[in-house]
Order: C-alpha cells, then sequence, then structure tokens
C-alpha cells in the first residue's frame, strides 16, 4: 500500500465545512454594497469624461450622470445599516475607527466623495437654479435659494470661476471614484483566508466593472427616459457611450478571465478548493450566466454595436438591451464573488449553500426596495434639477 | 381568658413570622453564598493568577492540543456550551473526526461540532479503515490576528497575555471578522448580533482557573498553561523534541494554539 503525496491526501473526498460555515454571514445587502458604489462611480466617469476629457458627444447626459450618481450614492450606505448587527453603532467607525480595519476607512471616503459630488452638481446646475428661482414660488423659491448657495450671480465672470471650480471637483472626483470603487475591492481582495477573493486584481476588477455598469446604467436610463418623454435621443451620444461601454468591458472581461486563469495556472492548493467551487455550486451562476449569457453575447454586440456603423433604429434597440445585459453581468459577478466565496468552507474540503428568502431582514424584498430607492429619488431630483439641457432652454424660452 | 387567647396568636402570628422570615433568608443564604466566592474556594490551577490585578498579566499563554490523546467524548464541547450557553448551530469549539482508508481517501466529519460525542462508526467508508483520529478545535489566539487587523471599530482587541477578546458593547455586528478568521471559529450570535468566539475562557484564567474544556477532558487531550513558567507542562512540550505545529502556518497568523502529533491531513 503506497501512501499518497502530500497534496493528494489532503484531497479529500468527504464534503467537510467547518460547524460555523454553513452560515453565509454576507448576503444579498453586501452583494448590493459594491453594486450600487459601482453605479455611482460608473456614472461619474461618464460625466468626467465629459468634463475633465472633453468628449463633446457625452455633453447630453454628462448632467444627468452626477444626478443618477447622487441618487445611488443617497442609497450606498442602506444596505450596509441594513446588515449591520448594531446599525444604532455604525458612527464608531468614523468616530473611534481602527486604523488596520479596510472598513473604518468606508465613512470617510464616503463623505468626501459625497461632497464632492454635491458640490460638482450645485456648481454645474447654479445657473439653471438661478433662472429656476425667478420663476418658482413659495418652498421651491426657498430651496432653489440654498441649491444657488446664495449667488444670483450668473455673469460671464462668475460663470467663468463656476466652469474653473467644475473642472477642478471632476478632475479630483475621478480619483476619488476610483479611490471609492477600487478601495471597496480591496475590502475582499484584502481577506487572505478566502483563495477567492485575496486576490491583488480584485480592486481592479471592481473599478472595471464598476466603470462597465455605471456606463451601461447611463445609456439604459437615457435611452428609457427619452423613449418615456417622447423626446430625440442624441444617437451620437449614444453611439460614443457604446464604444466606452465596450472598451472597458474587454479590460473588465478581460481581467476577470485572467484572474481565473492565474488560478488554474499556478494551481496551488487554493485552486483544488476553487476549482470544485467553479465547477460545483457556482457552475450555473458564474460559467453559465455570468461569463456565457451575460458576458460573452454582450461583448460580441458590443463589438459589431462599435465596429459597424448600425442604422440609427438598430442601434437604439440594441444598446438598451446590451446595456441591460451588462447590469445582469456586473450584478452577476458580485453575486460570484461576494456569495461564492463564501460558499467554500475554510476547511477547503467542502461547500455551503445558500438560498435567499424574500422575506428575511436581508432578502429579496429588501433588496428589491433598496434598488428600487435611488430610481424614486432620481425622479424626486428631477423634479427639482432638469435632466436635460434642452429641458432648461424650453423653460427659458 | 380572652386576653390569654389573644397573647397565643400573637405568638402564632410572631411564629408563622419567623418561620416565613426565616425560610426566606435561609433560601437568599443558599442562593448567595457567603465569604469566599465560588471560585476562590476551588484550588488554584495557574499559580500566581490570584491576586494579580493588573489589567494584563505578564504571563504568555498557550494551548496545546494533544491529538494523540483526544477520544472524540464531546466532554469539552459540553463544557463550553455550558460555561458560555452557546446557541445551537454555533460552536466556540468543536471535535473533528478523521478517517483514512486504505487508498488514501480522507473523511471528515463534525456532526452538531461533535457536542453529542463519537459514540458511533461512520457507515459510509467504502474500503478498510487505515488510521482514525479526533482534532479538537478552539481559537488560535493568533500573534499576529486576522480578525483584530479588520475591525473596523476596534471591538476585537489583542491583550498584552494574547488573548483575543471581543467587547459585546462596541461589536457593530458587520461580520468581517468572521470572514477574515482563517479557522472559522468565530459566528455571530443571533440573540446580541455580535461576534463571539472562544476566549480560552478568559474570566476563569483571570481567578486561576482553567479554561473549562480543559478541566473536563477526561485524557488531558487540552493542555494550557504560561510559558513564562518553566514548571508548566506547556513550556517543558513546546521546548522538548516533540511533534508539534499549527494549523495553516502558510497564513502568517502565529497561533498561540499548538498541536501535539498533528497530521498532515488535518486543514
Amino acid at each position: 500500500m503506497s501512501v499518497a503525496a502530500h497534496g493528494e491526501t489532503l484531497a479529500a473526498v468527504s464534503n467537510f465545512v467547518f460547524p460555523n460555515d454553513f452560515h453565509v454571514h454576507w448576503s444579498l445587502m453586501i452583494v448590493l454594497y459594491p453594486y450600487i458604489t459601482g453605479l455611482v462611480a460608473g456614472a461619474f466617469i461618464v460625466s468626467s469624461l465629459y468634463h475633465v476629457f472633453h468628449i463633446k458627444a457625452l455633453k447630453p447626459v454628462a448632467r444627468f450622470s452626477l444626478l443618477f450618481a447622487l441618487a445611488f450614492l443617497i442609497c450606498a450606505t442602506w444596505p450596509l445599516l441594513n446588515h449591520l448587527g448594531h446599525p444604532e453603532r455604525a458612527l464608531s467607525m468614523m468616530l473611534t475607527p481602527n486604523p488596520t480595519s479596510a472598513m473604518a476607512g468606508f465613512g470617510y471616503i464616503y463623505s468626501a466623495y459625497f461632497i464632492v459630488l454635491l458640490l460638482e452638481i450645485v456648481f454645474i446646475f447654479r445657473p439653471t437654479v438661478v433662472a429656476l428661482k425667478q420663476k418658482a414660488t413659495g418652498g421651491m423659491k426657498a430651496l432653489y435659494g440654498i441649491l444657488s448657495i446664495g449667488s444670483d450671480n450668473v455673469s460671464e465672470k462668475a460663470l467663468k470661476v463656476d466652469h474653473k471650480i467644475i473642472s477642478f471637483l471632476a478632475a479630483i472626483g475621478i480619483p476619488m471614484a476610483c479611490v471609492l470603487h477600487g478601495y471597496v475591492g480591496f475590502i475582499f481582495g484584502g481577506i487572505k483566508a478566502n483563495p477567492l477573493w485575496a486576490t491583488p486584481l480584485m480592486p481592479l476588477i471592481f473599478l472595471l466593472s464598476a466603470c462597465v455598469s455605471g456606463i451601461a446604467g447611463i445609456i439604459l436610463t437615457y435611452i428609457l427616459l427619452m423613449k418615456l418623454s417622447g423626446k430625440e435621443i442624441d444617437v451620437e451620444c449614444v453611439q460614443t457611450l457604446v464604444k466606452f461601454l465596450w472598451g472597458f468591458f474587454i479590460l473588465d472581461f478581460v481581467f476577470e478571465m485572467l484572474e481565473l486563469f492565474s488560478h488554474f495556472y499556478m494551481a496551488t492548493h487554493h485552486w483544488h478548493t476553487l476549482e470544485t467551487l467553479y465547477s460545483g455550486p457556482l457552475f450555473n451562476t458564474f460559467w453559465v450566466a455570468q461569463v456565457g449569457i451575460f458576458s460573452v453575447i454582450p461583448f460580441i454586440l458590443l463589438m459589431f454595436m462599435s465596429l459597424i456603423r448600425f442604422k440609427d433604429s438598430l442601434l437604439l434597440f440594441f444598446a438598451p438591451i446590451v446595456s441591460l445585459m451588462i447590469l445582469i453581468q456586473v450584478l452577476l459577478m458580485r453575486w460570484n464573488v461576494v456569495v461564492g466565496g463564501q460558499l467554500m468552507s475554510k476547511s477547503e474540503r467542502g461547500s455551503t449553500t445558500f438560498h435567499p428568502m424574500w422575506l428575511e431582514k436581508e432578502g429579496i424584498l429588501p433588496a428589491i426596495i433598496i434598488m428600487v430607492a435611488p430610481v424614486v429619488i432620481l425622479w424626486l431630483i428631477g423634479k427639482v434639477l432638469p435632466f436635460w439641457l434642452d429641458d432648461e432652454v424650453a423653460e427659458a424660452a | 381568658m380572652i386576653d390569654i387567647k389573644k397573647e397565643i396568636q400573637k405568638d402564632r402570628r410572631a411564629f408563622i413570622k419567623n418561620v416565613l422570615s426565616g425560610t426566606i433568608a435561609g433560601s437568599l443564604l443558599m442562593v448567595i453564598p457567603a465569604g469566599a466566592a465560588l471560585d476562590e474556594r476551588l484550588p488554584e490551577e495557574l499559580p500566581g493568577m490570584r491576586g494579580d490585578d493588573s489589567p494584563f498579566t505578564k504571563n504568555k499563554f498557550a494551548f496545546i492540543v494533544d491529538v494523540t490523546a483526544c477520544i472524540g467524548c464531546g466532554s469539552c464541547c459540553v463544557a463550553d456550551k455550558n460555561e458560555y450557553n452557546v446557541p445551537d448551530g454555533n460552536y466556540r469549539t468543536w471535535v473533528e473526526r478523521y478517517i483514512i482508508d486504505d487508498h488514501d481517501e480522507v473523511f471528515v466529519d463534525s456532526p452538531n461540532g461533535g457536542l453529542d460525542g463519537y459514540t458511533k462508526p461512520r457507515a459510509d467508508i467504502p474500503n478498510p479503515v487505515r488510521d482514525t483520529f479526533f482534532v479538537p478545535k478552539l481559537c488560535n489566539m493568533c500573534e499576529k490576528p486576522s480578525c483584530v487587523q479588520v475591525c473596523p471599530v476596534g471591538a476585537t482587541y489583542r491583550t498584552d497575555d494574547g488573548f483575543i477578546l471581543i467587547d459585546k458593547s462596541r461589536c457593530v455586528g458587520c461580520g468581517y471578522c468572521i470572514q477574515a478568521c482563517p479557522y472559522s471559529v468565530r459566528f455571530l450570535n443571533p440573540i446580541s448580533r455580535t461576534a463571539e468566539k472562544c476566549t480560552w475562557c478568559y474570566h476563569r484564567v483571570r481567578k486561576g482557573l482553567l479554561p473549562a474544556c480543559v478541566s473536563v477532558c477526561p485524557v488531558h487531550a487540552r493542555k494550557f498553561g504560561d510559558l513564562n513558567d518553566k514548571t508548566s507542562e506547556v513550556y517543558k512540550l513546546l521546548r522538548e523534541p516533540h511533534v508539534i505545529s499549527v494549523l495553516k502556518p502558510e497564513m502568517g497568523n502565529q497561533p498561540a494554539l499548538h498541536y501535539l502529533g498533528l497530521r498532515r491531513e488535518v486543514v
């Protein structure tokens, strides 16, 4: 009877899960948290492409994407607060933070980003707000008064100063958006105990998928809102967004696959655990859904849409479909990383299962409410600040 | 005559009053022990711990589990569950059963964390069994603890004498420590909604008593002591040429929990 090599002996046949590993602690709420912050970071990048990098074609959505980012940013903490065992102690993370904890940085990064985003919106909308204030009455007049930060000066000189401030805010906003989401990736990437998470590529993959989801979100909502209100869609703008979506998605998808391939190629003892995970509990959500349906199909579609000049109607037909598919791809990626990583037991010998319930505290219904909330908030914001420039022109006339 | 009757009734009343108050006082005395506290009436098991009121002792504690001695009775798990009222389905300590067949296949299980003891052999092993052993698990009390590193509010901390403890009144219940622990010794207590884990019975140790699991182990498979005390068993075991290892050394956490005769199959 020969004794097997060390590695072989470790390859146990029994599905053994450590007794404390049956329960998945980070569930839907922690899937939504990086998803929402990703949408915020991505939408901000769209706005910055116009304001900083002067991609003129994106002018129609440049302002809207900031409001889109704000609506989602307002809700970014909701899933976290709902997840915490003691949400009433959440502020301790900012008041008495542990400097070695990645999580302790969230409050600061989030608040700083919120301030920058809010300031940028205030300065970009100031001329609009000043015009609206003159027509408004009562409560709305007061609100516009606050939003105009007490200055009705819309002279050319004042607007020039505004413009400088906007460029500065947009410029510092880009690294901040990258930090916000790269950091979310690090929350997972810094956990050495979990072989699926512990990779230096994690912040990069999270950041790229954030850009992808943000651009896709903007394309989808822009086309939908325009169709709903019967306004004319700027095809040039959609075409440009699609090209950027393809560019970011190439990087995103390639790095996602490279990360997996590196694990496979290096084949450390972690690969044994990951292999059983990807071929077992994650086979459907990862290989079939995330990679097969929602990555390969949009990838090919985006390639054709970017390389071949589609007829306008065809472009406007495929753009929302491909955007929706990309949004689902990113959500699946968050699920496969967050939940998938916890399905493997740290025993390296087995995996547990997870099925979200509808009505539990962190269940499907609360998740839907949290995802619908930013849309409602966006609609409310739309009541105060006009999304589109032509609205403003119409109102002024 | 009437006066006498009155007197008797008075006495009766007083008698009943005395009996009642005596009963209440007596039962109270049985509940609240007078004089020395219970733990001080027990002999000191860790020398020098009593009378040390400093926040952290100067000791360097270590825990050694003798894998070759454990019989898988589950007494340690029962003692632990009783000591801490651990909610069902969560485990501060548990015992794993390893079975290796003659095809070198490893079968591991730990039904109910070994709380009920391993009284029956596994029936689903296809080949003749080559070897079998039990591995008790508990907090590794790492020198470089991942849980302390990631806790956003500092609710999990390391004492100078090497205990990793949790301040329940500060824990926000985010679960980050549970994700970070390479040994899966942590869980979220469903009642307090805070993180919880084995403390090596810090409250007993500070009163000179051994951890509950150590004191109930019938075969002395769990050993606990101070490495600064050169007469302690743990000091001698770690100094002498024994087969000693820690779990997942590649994690770099440097556990203070050591295993005597640990097998390579154990993760």
